[in-house]
């Protein structure tokens, strides 16, 4: 008779994990800054006023993101929902939310200006929302400027105003380099843009490389072989590795550090009273003085078996009152239209943070249109990669920057090919 | 008999009663299979486990892997690739001269490769002499013995990343080793950033990795050997080199080509403490050839896995190579023992 009961009451145990099981949404989440302990609050209390559904947070690092997820996607795999930056490229793995939300309307009023970049061309699904927008801007130490007696260019600086100064506070503070961009092909993109480059053909595949790719490449090279640019971060790397730039300008051995909005969090809770710090926006070329727009979404997965749960989850992360506690906490900029135009109360006492804000927010309206259409264009992150990887060559003298315009058309030509 | 031994007795029986069970029912069928299949069909039959672990698990990839390399696109189901013959193949292989990486269509490829070769003709021949070394010291009557050889073995304990990681914030602009450099009086060094400086760091710290797993090896070796050779050496007033040319090395030598051929497979597929170390750089000097597979295949934007399949296939073929000098050095001092 025990052994009865103990059956039935591990077949009745079993029975409850599986009807758990079946309500169970599982998150992929990456952190660039405090977002991590945001989300995990945020999650929490929607699992404690929904306890039919059971939000399973997996917080993984950004490369888990980027190398690991693209293969259980292409396996007709992965989470429920996931946090990404590769927006475009893999659309097609991305869940259509309109029959599994509240209210469509509200999504399209929102979000609606970013769904493009999210989303197969030609096609109206709501694949998710973008969680912050970004842009790409630089920060200046302000400590080091004012310790060498050097103005901080003005917001009309070129990009040769910017090295040139940081160049004075370099040699003024015997610091290791000027300054330093990130070495990725999303970072160098908003200069080269500056500088009147465009990637995106007529035919909407890869355009030639241009004159404005040639500049500023050119630019970056004479720089960092001038001991302008911090050497390391480009050339310690082959290939298409992403390495941030941010511990020279933590750890102040930069004056000058280019990298994007979404830094500010990070740079405020590592800098602390340290120094003071403040956003530049982005340096001129000859034909504007753009950043580049961008940011991270969170996207349904087509595979998910639990559609109607991972649409609840969506409208709670979705709504007004949760992107504006999220954006406040986490100092990101919301890409929420009406968050966006009410006010904002970011929770920080650091100065320096909302003065960084205001100036990204200005720096919205210098954006030119060939830097807006790259977060919609599927070939963008490719060509990124393509540059970053040959540029980082010349500057390791493997090639010289002609010999690596050639090679960079040629990459282009045979990724375009292998993609047929 | 006492209470304990009619216990055991009984504990005996228990365990044995179900396997006697058991062998009563295989009996028949055992018995039949062996009749219809004889001796070396029982031996096939008792084999089939195994043979279908292998098959699942390093068979059917390979066979999948060479498949991929025949077809094109970045789709990663075979089932949505186009069959592209041998192409991924000839444009691994357009090139000029193969000599020169940048006369060839896929110059990283080539790079990766060039840089291989080199890799390993370097650490090979230190690994096994550091090994070498590193065993001989060991072998002697230190003082701590014990405790000298742990602490050649504990890297080998070690994984790669961690191996990786610790180098790099060494080896950094603003790591320990400068700080060393510059409270010694001398300028910093920049070792990730130059290229012979980097290539060296890689081949150093895979050294530092995997010594002691090698010098274990050879230390058997040294200890397998008559201690009455070194007695009769000695008493004739044989100098320490010459024991070492004549007795030693002769009498170690299977070990040591054990440690060579095991030493070279790992060099050609160095990866994981270098990825991590240098990511490959400055530039390409340290992309060896496992990093451009794994980049090709897995890390750039848009992923190429038939090409990724056929670099891979032409560096399993080199290792095949190895595998088999290996098998036959180790058949012929198998027979080298029976003779």
């Amino acid at each position: 008779m025990k052994i009865r009961t103990a059956f039935a009451a591990i077949t009745a145990a079993l029975m409850a994990s599986t009807a758990a099981q079946a309500g169970d949404v599982r998150l992929m989440w990456y952190s660039d800054g405090v977002e991590g302990e945001v989300i995990k609050d945020l999650i929490d209390r929607f699992n404690k006023d929904n306890p039919d559904i059971k939000v399973i947070l997996d917080d993984v690092g950004y490369k888990v993101v980027q190398e690991q997820l693209p293969v259980e996607l292409e396996a007709g795999r992965g989470p429920d929902i996931a946090r990404v930056t590769n927006l475009k490229t893999l659309a097609d793995h991305w869940l259509d939310l309109t029959p599994h939300i509240a209210d469509a309307e509200y999504w399209k009023t929102n979000f609606g200006d970013q769904f493009d970049w999210m989303r197969p061309d030609g096609s109206d699904i709501i694949p998710g929302f973008m969680t912050q927008l970004t842009l790409t801007g630089g920060f200046a130490n302000k400590t080091l400027f004012e310790q060498a007696g050097v103005e901080l260019p003005g917001p009309d600086a070129t990009w040769d105003d910017w090295v040139e100064a940081a160049g004075k506070v370099q040699d003024s503070q015997q610091l290791n380099a000027a300054f330093v961009v990130d070495r990725s092909g999303h970072r160098i993109s908003a200069p080269i843009v500056s500088y009147g480059g465009n990637y995106i053909g007529p035919d909407r595949l890869p355009a030639p490389i241009d004159d404005g790719v040639k500049t500023f490449a050119t630019k970056l090279v004479d720089w960092t072989e001038a001991g302008r640019m911090n050497k390391e971060t480009w050339v310690s790397a082959a290939g298409t590795t992403y390495r941030p730039g941010i511990d020279d300008f933590i750890n102040a051995q930069v004056a000058y550090y280019y990298s994007g909005s979404w830094q500010i969090a990070a740079l405020s809770s590592k800098i602390g009273t340290n120094f003071d710090w403040v956003a530049t926006g982005s340096p001129c070329g000859t034909a504007g003085c753009s950043g580049l727009p961008g940011g991270a979404a969170l996207v349904g997965i087509k595979y998910t078996k639990n559609a109607e749960d991972v649409g609840k989850v969506m409208d709670y992360l979705a709504s007004e009152e949760i992107v504006r506690e999220f954006t406040e906490r986490t100092l990101f900029l919301p890409a929420h239209k009406g968050v966006a135009a009410g006010a904002i109360d970011f929770k920080t006492e650091d100065a320096n943070v909302k003065g960084a804000l205001d100036v990204f927010v200005k720096a919205t309206g210098n954006v030119i249109e060939t830097a807006n259409a790259l977060p919609a264009w599927s070939w963008a992150t490719p060509v990124y990669g393509v540059l970053v990887t040959r540029i980082s060559q010349v500057m390791a003298g493997e090639m010289s920057i002609d010999d690596a315009f050639v090679r960079m058309d040629e990459d282009i030509k045979a990724l375009v090919e292998a993609a047929k | 008999m006492s209470a304990a031994g009619g216990l055991v007795k009984t504990a005996g029986a228990i365990v044995t009663a179900p396997v006697r069970l058991l062998a009563r029912l295989l009996d028949a069928p055992l018995s039949a299979l062996q009749r219809l299949g004889g001796t070396n069909g029982m031996a096939a039959f008792f084999l089939l486990p195994n043979m279908a672990i292998f098959g699942v698990f390093v068979l059917f990839p390979l066979v999948v892997n060479i498949v991929y390399s025949t077809t094109g696109g970045t789709a990663l189901f075979l089932a949505n690739r186009n069959f592209v013959g041998a192409a991924q193949y000839q444009r691994l292989f357009s090139c000029d001269s193969y000599l020169d990486p940048k006369s060839c269509s896929e110059d990283l490829f080539w790079t990766a490769v060039w840089n291989t070769v080199a890799f390993v003709s370097v650490q090979v021949v230190l690994m096994v002499v550091v090994a070498l070394i590193t065993a001989l010291v060991l072998n002697r009557d230190l003082r701590a013995r014990s405790f000298w050889r742990a602490v050649f073995f504990f890297p080998v304990l070690l994984s790669p990343v961690v191996v990786g990681l610790i180098w790099r914030w060494i080896l950094q602009r603003q790591g320990l080793a400068n700080l060393g450099l510059y409270e010694m009086g001398f300028a910093p060094i920049n070792w990730l950033v130059e290229r012979n400086w980097a290539f060296a760091a890689s081949v150093g710290v895979s050294v530092w990795a995997h010594v002691g797993f090698y010098a274990l090896i050879l230390l058997a070796g040294l200890q397998a050997i008559p201690k009455d050779l070194y007695e009769a050496a000695e008493m004739d007033g044989t100098r320490p080199a010459r024991v070492f040319w004549r007795i030693t090395l002769p009498l170690l030598m299977p070990n040591l080509l054990v440690v060579l051929v095991l030493v070279l497979i790992r060099a050609v597929q160095i990866f994981d403490e270098v990825y991590v170390l240098t990511g490959g750089g400055p530039g390409t000097a340290t992309l060896y050839l496992t990093q451009y597979i794994y980049e090709v295949g897995f890390a750039s934007a848009l992923r190429n896995p038939g090409l990724a399949s056929a670099a891979s296939i032409l560096m399993g073929l080199v290792l095949i190579v190895l595998t088999l000098f290996q098998l036959g050095i180790v058949r012929r001092n198998a027979s080298k023992g029976q003779s």
